[in-house]
């Protein structure tokens, strides 16, 4: 049982909530309260965006414990607007579609379900290709 | 007894001060079931289709997430900062967990915790407008400035029963506001409920119990029929003061014959009849249906909704856009743009991604 280490992180892994630095302006994702690009205190909560482009790309088909009800799928780099790369599964999407440089945006999924079908279910980002208008 | 004639021209539900929708948003996953599909399987191909496809979630989709995007939706066209709602309520009969409301996380996601009430709303297929009715409540009192409800489903069917060709999944979030600042005026509402067993689930079971044909008139027809009716004559209002009506759409077959029997036109509930394209969305069935409406209506169109929900009751709203639809529209995808999403799964994926397959 994780519960209190999902509970920890549920905004950032809900929303992308990260940080601003206040010094430098650099966005960070995660959140880690000490600016990576100037090394000052950085702990004001920035909501990204959540638009990004596919910066590589791998497709699983031997997942590890808790995933494999979802396998076959895809984990990509993501660099955000922001800048910042994450790591984040690609969802509502076949996997010979996915190119790198391809544009994508946040939502929020169900990511695994902590232990078994009685279980928290644990959400978060992942992204998928930007919504087409008709 | 005829309980419309009976009762005093003084049930309109209206607020004290005058509500509105200040912001609307939609969701549908992208996966289509073809209802030849169910066909092929169970009846060898040879079953009367109900529509021509459901839309399908998606293995990392539940009511949260579906709830989730409908609400930012909403939200973006709303232009409020998500600390200034003061409830959300999610209507469903699929909530993720049973002990545990889905609509904590929606607020969470959104950034709407924590100096707000939040739960969730269970009446079948009109969850979703009972929580609409309340959120209205909830601003027209002035307890709230802003309020949000939800109507959203990733229902179920038994394989094989009639309901497997049309339960689908999506439905709509609605956030409500004073009506100075809205895209839409909510003139009044009316409810009409009554103790019918029509279609029900008992704990821990799967699948709901449906009464085949007892569905029909005692439940569907009739609740529609009073509540529109109610509302029509306790406003003074006819069928052709609305420009467009959106009816509970289980299928394509009841909420057409529904319409036309209480005098309304093709015209008029054509843009919100959703379900042969997407299938039933249960809590967000007719609500959706008022998404794809509101996408295209112009400013001083009056809109009639009119819910279903088995056990059974309606909720009927008429409801006003102002000249702020033409602005706030554009601000979040349409509803047409999630039905363009479209992704065609066979049965065994089908199977799969419901989850009606036992891996362990």
């Amino acid at each position: 049982m994780e519960i209190p280490r999902h509970w920890r992180i549920r905004k950032q892994r809900y929303g992308l909530v990260g940080e601003v630095c206040p010094h430098c302006e650099a966005k960070l994702f995660p959140p880690r309260d000490v600016c990576p690009e100037c090394g000052k205190d950085a702990r004001e909560p920035y909501h990204f965006s959540g638009r990004g482009e596919v910066f590589s790309f791998t497709t699983i088909y031997e997942p590890p414990a808790g995933f494999e009800e979802y396998a076959p799928y895809t984990v990509a780099l993501v660099k955000l607007e922001e800048g910042p790369i994450v790591t984040a599964q690609l969802t509502d999407v076949n996997s010979k579609d996915i190119k790198i440089g391809m544009p994508v945006e946040m939502v929020t999924r169900k990511i695994r379900t902590d232990g078994d079908e009685r279980g928290m279910i644990v959400y978060g980002y992942k992204f998928r290709p930007v919504l087409q208008e008709a | 007894m005829n309980q419309t004639e009976s009762q005093p021209k003084d049930l309109l539900l209206k607020p004290n001060r005058a509500v509105g929708i200040v912001g609307y948003g939609a969701y549908v996953p992208q996966y289509r079931l073809p209802a030849a599909e169910v066909a092929r399987i169970w009846t060898d191909g040879q079953a009367a289709l109900p529509i021509k496809e459901k839309s399908v979630p998606g293995l990392d989709e539940d009511v949260a997430t579906m709830s989730i995007e409908a609400a930012r939706n909403a939200m973006k066209r709303a232009r409020i900062p998500a600390d200034q709602l003061r409830a959300i309520w999610v209507g469903s009969e699929s909530h993720p967990y049973a002990v545990k409301p889905t609509s904590t996380i929606v607020a969470e996601a959104i950034g709407a915790a924590p100096h707000i009430q939040a739960g969730d709303w269970e009446f079948a297929c009109k969850a979703g407008t009972e929580a609409m009715v309340a959120a209205i409540a909830f601003v027209g009192s002035g307890m709230a400035n802003f309020a949000m409800a939800i109507g959203m489903d990733t229902a179920q069917g038994r394989p094989g029963d009639a309901l497997e060709y049309t339960a689908g999944a999506g439905g709509a979030a609605f956030v409500f506001g004073p009506a100075e600042t809205s895209l839409a005026i909510v003139e009044h509402t009316y409810s009409f409920v009554t103790d019918t067993p029509d279609f029900f689930r008992r704990q821990y079971q799967k699948y709901p119990e449906h009464a085949q044909r007892f569905t029909g008139d005692p439940a569907y027809f009739k609740h529609i029929t009073n509540a529109a009716q109610t509302l029509l004559e306790a406003s003074g209002t006819r069928p052709s003061d609305y420009r467009y009506a959106v009816f509970h759409q289980p299928n394509l077959k009841f909420p057409q014959k529904v319409a036309a029997q209480l005098g309304f036109t093709k015209e008029q509930i054509a843009p919100g009849l959703l379900v042969g394209n997407i299938g039933n969305t249960y809590a967000g069935a007719a609500i959706i249906g008022l998404t794809a409406i509101l996408d295209i209506a112009e400013p001083g169109d009056r809109i009639l909704v009119v819910s279903f929900g088995s056990g059974a009751g309606s909720d009927a709203f008429s409801i006003l856009t102002t000249d702020a639809i033409r602005e706030r529209r554009d601000l979040a995808p349409k509803t047409k743009d999630y039905i363009a999403r479209r992704m065609p799964i066979d049965y065994a994926q089908y199977v799969r991604q419901r989850g009606k397959l036992t891996i362990k």
